[in-house]
């Protein structure tokens, strides 16, 4: 057996960014040695991009809101597929998460009584979100970082962990290699929290970064752990469209619930020809009542530019489509002609910021042009509600990485919530794990490991083989255009089929140079991981035939009430080679939750 | 409208290197971080460079681009003339690991020496109340996104590597600054500021100031009023008497920005 770096810790956190840092103060508070592991430098992980801020019923703005209506916010945003418990758990604690953020130094913008504002979004009834300016995520990373960093938690920057081990059916570590060294590492551990975000690299047009690669979501597969809801993933109906180098990045949700509009080239406010049925009580029908809305939440409905992501992400597609769209093929987000420009720059710093240097738009005095963007996926690994342990002993899953807090689409603001809530639920989850085993801690395999050194390395050991920069944009392409916003079986099966012939490539692929901080190595490995949830998210789309949230199929445009007391879940095949799906019923919500909704919850 | 761009790109490791020629097509709108990808993705493979969100959030992809220090994701190809030749190098201030990745520990470990924010005990999460004028000066500082461009251009270790042990450098000068302003914080660094971090190293040439991509005033809102408030503790024999463990929050009298001279009369 080779001689690589090995550590022993007794929870492993793989990724660094709010769910990982949340999970590893978690674990570290609650006594155990807790590591982070992360494929970039620290403060850099996605969460960093999120704009808008934290859901939590806090009350501050509106003494009317609360947990309960929290709840039926997301469960409503979701269709009703979420896992109850977690949109439970999540409504529920998300306050004392926020609060916790403030008490390690966060600094959030104030009401006029000095607590804490909170802003608009789609989908909630009241102004909810927890917010720093548009720059909420980085204000929640750098505090999650600076607490990490001043309690003493260990961190591995820029490692990337390539695979799990098991011992039996526990899971006994991970291993990996140092991206600047291109040196392996093992780390020995009973509990390994996953935590590494999405996947929507996967896609042409995202406003993900090259980290969200599905890596948690393809360590589980092959662990053993199934994912569920994979066919849910969600575009952001508001990235940016021009000029071509910026396509997809976020424009974020704040600019419609600080006054925002949407517009097609003819000038008209088209959101009110798209309000559905599911939404209608609750949504204003003319413009007069949505602009009165901003002001009196009590007596007004919402304007329909705050429907949730899914409806108002088809809609301009629709726009787009019927020829009404913008010279770049998007349509208007208008704030410049209804809101100061002093209003806008105080309250949309980084969007003032992002136009005006990367589009050369001054969004105080000319509308954005803007279009759908992959964002998010709702699918994740299968977790217990209120441990986040997967179906693998020892393996746990919190934030993007993890399945059924959002059901078939999020809510704009519940992702934060989601990585506080469940992150620590996680953490410390593992370390009492952890301290339950610790008399028979599982072990790593000397073979393990030196498999996991040779599949790793096979890329160089190719000649002649393929550039992993050419398959990935052919993947990217692939899913873009047959497994998008709008899907077909015809086009889904089309996709499953260059699906087949990618893994022939993704075998076969040869990288240039040496070990040392090699990017075309690096995605190399990714590519697997890449092309497994690409398949999940093609399984499972084809599998689901109707249409609910993030998951639209032209072939089947009704939402169908059969489907929406099943999950679909993916796991690999008996001869790995590829995912099957398999159903299981929705968890049965309580009667006392229940009640919440006026048609008692179906 | 797209053009064939001329780039020089540095291609080494801690050994050395050399500037390499390359000559890659790009496209109208396009950024440097574009071209660079596209070197990768069609030339280069295995070209060596950190980037995360391409969007100037999470301050990765920080470089000199002839010569000045730049997030290549917001530096547009417009700015510079079609026949130019771009050449894309390290940032300097940092040891090279490999192209243009740069070994940038250093700041984790001044990072580790913070002493965290340290809110009242008695005060219970949920129960701060601070007004947006409170915050608002820290949370200018909170706007950073760590790409360190002004560590790497901070003169004081730019060129002297034997002062990176004694000086934190500009980053951290406005990480604690935010915390001296935080209207809950309890604790007093201004003595570890002078004494342990090097805040007199610091000649106000504000450096530091023009390239961040944040536009964060540095040397005006964190290190100068930084200064006052240190030097008043150490020679101000009334004010270090009466102290607190942190005093209240006054206005302060800017320093003279041409002199960088500080007004002693005024303040405590």
């Amino acid at each position: 057996m080779s001689e690589i770096e090995r550590h022993s810790y007794d929870v492993v956190v793989i990724g660094a960014g709010g769910a990982g840092l949340r999970a590893a103060i978690g674990a570290h508070e609650a006594g155990a040695r807790t590591a982070v592991v992360c494929k970039s430098l620290l403060g850099k992980a996605h969460t960093v991009m999120a704009e808008g801020g934290i859901a939590a019923a806090m009350g501050n703005v509106w003494a009317e809101d609360n947990w309960q209506v929290h709840f039926r916010d997301t469960m409503r945003g979701g269709k009703m597929l979420n896992h109850w418990r977690m949109a439970q758990l999540h409504a529920q604690e998300a306050p004392d998460r926020v609060w916790e953020l403030e008490s390690w130094g966060a600094l959030f913008d104030r009401t006029k009584e000095g607590k804490i504002s909170q802003r608009d979004f789609g989908g909630h009834r009241y102004a909810r979100l927890a917010h720093v300016g548009d720059r909420t995520g980085l204000e929640m990373i750098r505090t999650l970082q600076q607490r990490a960093v001043a309690i003493g938690i260990d961190v591995f920057m820029e490692c990337t962990i390539t695979e799990l081990f098991k011992d039996g059916d526990r899971i006994s570590g991970a291993f990996g290699y140092w991206r600047e060294s291109g040196r392996f590492i093992a780390f020995e551990a009973p509990a390994v929290i996953l935590a590494t975000g999405g996947i929507g690299k996967s896609f042409k047009v995202t406003s993900n970064s090259w980290e969200y690669t599905g890596d948690g979501h393809a360590l589980a597969m092959e662990a053993g752990a199934p994912l569920v809801n994979m066919e849910f993933v969600q575009f952001h109906p508001t990235g940016m469209v021009w000029p071509p180098s910026v396509r997809g990045i976020l424009v974020t949700e704040s600019v419609r619930g600080d006054g925002g509009v949407l517009r097609n080239s003819e000038g008209k406010r088209f959101m009110f020809d798209y309000i559905p049925e599911f939404f209608k009580a609750e949504t204003a029908d003319t413009e007069e009542e949505a602009d009165r809305w901003y002001d009196d939440h009590v007596n007004n409905r919402r304007p329909p530019e705050l429907l949730p992501r899914d409806e108002v992400a088809r809609a301009i597609n629709s726009e787009v489509k019927a020829g009404r769209g913008t010279p770049h093929g998007g349509v208007y987000l208008d704030i410049a002609s209804r809101r100061s420009a002093e209003f806008i720059q105080k309250r949309l710093p980084s969007m003032y910021h992002q136009f005006k240097e990367l589009a050369d738009v001054d969004i105080t005095k000319e509308p954005m042009e803007i279009g759908p963007t992959c964002h998010y996926v709702m699918g994740g690994v299968e977790v217990d509600p209120d441990t986040q342990m997967s179906k693998v002993p020892g393996l746990y899953a919190a934030g993007e990485v993890a399945g059924g807090m959002h059901g078939a689409n999020r809510l704009g603001g519940n992702s934060l919530g989601d990585l506080l809530v469940f992150g620590k639920r996680a953490g410390e989850d593992a370390a009492a794990y952890a301290a339950r085993v610790v008399s028979s801690r599982p072990k790593i395999a000397d073979e393990s490991v030196t498999a996991a050194e040779k599949s790793a390395l096979a890329p160089f050991e190719r000649e002649g083989g393929e550039n992993p920069y050419t398959v990935q944009r052919d993947l990217q392409e692939t899913m873009h255009n047959l497994v998008g916003i709008i899907r077909t079986a015809d086009e889904v099966t089309q996709a499953l089929s260059r699906i087949e012939e990618f893994k022939g490539r993704v075998a076969n692929l040869s990288v240039e140079g040496h070990r040392q901080y090699n990017p075309g190595w690096h995605l190399s490995i990714d590519l697997k991981n890449m092309l497994l949830v690409s398949e999940c998210i093609a399984r499972a789309a084809l599998d689901r035939k109707e249409s609910r949230g993030g998951h639209t199929r032209d072939d089947y445009p009704a939402t169908d009430p059969s489907w929406g007391k099943v999950n679909v879940l993916c796991r690999l095949n008996d001869a790995r080679t590829g995912v099957e799906v398999f159903h299981q019923d929705l968890p049965e919500m309580p009667d006392d939750l229940k009640q919440l909704f006026d048609d008692g919850g179906h | 409208m797209g053009y064939d761009l001329k780039m020089r790109v540095w291609r080494g490791d801690e050994n050395g290197g050399e500037l390499v020629d390359f000559t890659v097509p790009v496209e109208e709108g396009e950024v440097v971080l574009d071209a660079i990808h596209r070197l990768q993705a069609t030339q280069a493979g295995d070209l060596a460079v950190r980037w995360n969100c391409k969007a100037g959030k999470c301050g990765s992809c920080s470089a000199e681009i002839n010569g000045r220090p730049r997030l290549m994701c917001m530096t547009r190809l417009s700015v510079f003339d079609p026949a130019e030749t771009v050449t894309v190098t390290p940032v300097r201030t940092f040891p090279v690991i490999r192209d243009l990745v740069t070994d940038v520990s250093f700041n984790y470990e001044k990072a580790k020496q913070v002493p965290a924010f340290s809110p009242p005990a008695d005060l219970k999460p949920g129960e701060y109340r601070m007004a947006q004028v409170d915050v608002e000066r820290s949370q200018e500082f909170r706007k950073c996104i760590e790409c360190f461009l002004c560590q790497n251009v901070c003169h004081v270790i730019r060129d002297h590597d034997e002062n990176k042990p004694a000086f934190a450098g500009p980053r951290f000068f406005i990480r604690y600054a935010e915390l001296d302003m935080h209207p809950l914080d309890t604790v007093d660094r201004k003595d570890m500021l002078r004494e342990e971090q090097g805040l007199g190293f610091c000649n106000i040439t504000k450096c530091c100031t023009e390239v961040c991509p944040e536009h964060i005033k540095i040397t005006d809102n964190a290190i100068i009023p930084m200064k006052e408030r240190v030097v008043d503790v150490k020679f101000d024999p009334w004010t270090k008497f009466t102290r607190r463990r942190k005093s209240p929050e006054q206005p302060r009298t800017p320093a003279n920005p041409s002199t960088g001279e500080v007004d002693h009369a005024q303040g405590a």
